[in-house]
């Protein structure tokens, strides 16, 4: 539009702006305040910045990160590994997955295709609870544990994460030309030459979304991991390890948010690196999804 | 394509052979019932085996076919074992007496029948049917103000826009924990006059819950309303600023009748994602606040959305059949509304 906006109300605008990112940003800035302090300067006054400092905060994230119920680097590693392997194999086998469902001119592959769409709208606790039973028959037949593994959970996340997956990936794969495939192939390409060599580097950006839709989802998952893992097993993902840990310090604000406090951190380092691509990669997966 | 030469033949041969030999071996042992910690190894080079033989065997004629094929066994594999099969057998518990390990005898329809009469159920029912419809409302139009607010050509904008959206990166636990601290010792500071944290009493417990998910998801649905905003072609807006239309007219007029599709898109990412609620739930009130009347019942599930109480049934009651049952409801609730809602907003856009 030509016409300017008069100055007064950039600056209402400006304004109105500030104080809302002040109060989103509020228990942010809470989170990182109390995390110096200890308990009793806390209840007197949970805002101001008395009793703030920097040896409180060492001794609280000290006394977190080594507590049995949290053990932050141990269920932060997990975490890692987990949302590393789950969104490594969930790229690959759903690219090819809605790689073959595009090029295979099928009735099986038009069911298939249809029953991953329709799996969309099935919640979580439809099927956790036969879930477990199923995983520890599974884990008992083939010898290799399913429940309070990481391959069980990466398995898990691989079937849940697939329907999306699939369906974000095909959309994209479908207005790839098949002009290129077809010279490939006369090029001597064996088709699976041709996918890995041609169609899965065109991919990235499309593999960029589903990888920030779904590490967004895994990372901060808590009811799978607390069904499969359990609270107190060996292996506890970020979330899990929080709600463990909570669980056993009822009124210890200090130590409660010097956790909550480590728990964000990951994701707001990852968000200042990564901020274009991770907002894109959501508002892409909504209009799609 | 390239002559197999014999050694790779050979190879395949063996990748095959081997694979089979080892598959067979290892569900022998796990027919004979031994221990054996290598049960589960052997089971996977197996299957590598099966399919490298499988792959490096100069079939040409189907090759495709079986490329297909290995292609799609991973992830449907995957898929049928976490989804499927669960889904199948959950519906199959859900008529019987199951205890998350076994169960003894069929019951038909009792798990069902019991569910209606269960008054803490139907309480839940109805606080996840007004939590859902006061989220969408003013989740959708919080997200379009501001959504509106960071279109406007200001400085800075990108920095608003993202600390808008920095809620959505943290998982609902964790938001949870630090809201309950929020509600429980900064709010009733800050506010003097209030002499309990909101959290106490089921009313302001379940708006604290409300503040904290639009807090929570505003930021997300803004994003996908400022894409389509921005799709409004700028010439019609230059159109209709010559035409002499005020701010409101292009408003109501112009930008809310093109971004329709979006409207529908964020209305059904609100509608599921509220109703299938359950990390703030657990970690805010996990549920409890006390309701002296409900049907003639006093109920101590005040703030228990559905998702919460299928869960408190199954693991917390150990009523597993029962909160399978009731998990089935959810999602046939679900099936139905958010069927509903296609319907709706497809033929509202045909009408545009």
């Amino acid at each position: 539009m030509n016409r300017k906006e008069p100055t007064s109300r950039v600056i209402t605008k400006f304004v109105i702006a500030t104080i809302i990112a002040v109060y989103v940003l509020f228990p942010f800035a809470l989170v990182v305040i109390n995390s110096c302090k200890q308990t009793a300067d806390i209840t007197a006054n949970p805002i101001g910045l008395s009793g703030m400092s920097i040896g409180q905060l060492f001794q609280n994230l000290n006394d977190v990160v080594n507590n049995p119920n949290f053990l932050f680097w141990h269920a932060f590693g997990f975490s890692v590994l987990i949302t590393v392997l789950s969104l490594v194999f969930l790229a690959l086998f759903g690219a090819m997955t809605a790689w073959v469902i595009c090029r295979n001119k099928t009735k099986w592959a038009t069911v298939i295709y249809f029953t991953f769409i329709a799996s969309m709208i099935i919640p979580f606790q439809v099927v956790m609870l036969p879930l477990i039973s199923t995983f520890r028959d599974v884990g008992k037949f083939i010898g290799i544990p399913m429940l309070q593994s990481v391959p069980g959970i990466v398995f898990a996340y691989l079937g849940f994460g697939g329907a999306m997956t699939v369906f974000i990936l095909t959309g994209f794969i479908k207005g790839i030309p098949y002009d290129l495939e077809e010279a490939a192939s006369i090029d001597g390409c064996r088709p699976e030459q041709v996918f890995f060599k041609v169609i899965f580097p065109l991919l990235t950006p499309v593999i960029t979304t589903v990888t920030i839709l779904n590490g967004m989802w895994i990372w901060n998952d808590y009811l799978l991991p607390s069904m499969m893992l359990g609270q107190n097993g060996a292996v506890k993902t970020l979330p899990v390890a929080v709600q463990a840990f909570v669980g056993s310090y009822v009124k210890q604000w200090n130590l409660i948010l010097t956790a909550a406090l480590l728990a964000i951190i990951p994701m707001v380092v990852l968000f200042l690196f990564a901020q274009k691509q991770i907002m894109n990669g959501m508002i892409e997966g909504a209009v799609k999804g | 394509m390239k002559e197999a030469s014999a050694s790779t033949k050979l190879f395949s041969l063996i990748c095959l052979i081997g694979g089979i030999v080892l598959l067979i071996w290892s569900l022998a042992l796990d027919f004979m019932g031994t221990k054996a910690g290598y049960r589960g190894a052997l089971l996977v080079v197996g299957i590598i085996g099966i399919i490298a033989g499988m792959y490096l065997l100069p079939t040409l004629k189907y090759h495709r076919t079986l490329i297909y094929v290995i292609f799609l066994f991973p992830l449907l594999f995957a898929f049928a074992v976490t989804v499927i099969i669960p889904l199948f057998l959950g519906l199959f518990y859900s008529f019987t007496n199951w205890n998350g390990i076994r169960y003894t005898e069929f019951v038909g329809f009792a798990n069902y029948a019991r569910m209606f009469r269960q008054p803490s159920f139907l309480w839940s029912i109805l606080l996840t049917a007004l939590f859902v419809v006061f989220n969408m409302i003013l989740v959708n139009l919080v997200a379009f103000l501001l959504a509106l607010l960071c279109t406007s050509k200001l400085k800075g904008m990108g920095f608003f826009r993202a600390s808008y959206f920095l809620p959505n990166l943290i998982g609902g636990i964790v938001l949870g924990y630090i809201w309950q601290f929020i509600f429980s010792n900064v709010v009733t500071k800050i506010f003097s006059g209030m002499k309990y944290s909101m959290l106490a009493s089921t009313h302001t417990a379940f708006i604290a819950i409300i503040i904290v998910y639009v807090w929570q998801y505003a930021g997300y649905i803004m994003l996908i309303y400022i894409t389509g905003l921005n799709t409004v072609p700028g010439d019609v807006l230059e159109a209709a600023d010559i035409d002499g239309a005020n701010a409101t007219q292009t408003l109501f007029q112009i930008k809310i009748p093109m971004i329709a599709p979006t409207i529908t898109i964020c209305t059904f990412l609100t509608l599921t994602s509220a109703f299938k609620q359950f990390d703030v739930n657990l970690s805010l009130t996990n549920g409890t606040g006390s309701v002296a009347n409900f049907m003639g019942n006093y109920l101590t599930n005040g703030t228990q959305m559905l998702a919460l109480n299928i869960y408190n049934t199954a693991v917390v009651e150990n009523e597993y059949a029962f909160g399978q049952a009731k998990a089935f409801l959810f999602f046939v609730i679900l099936a139905c509304v958010s069927i509903l809602q296609v319907r709706i907003s497809n033929s509202k856009e045909v009408e545009l």
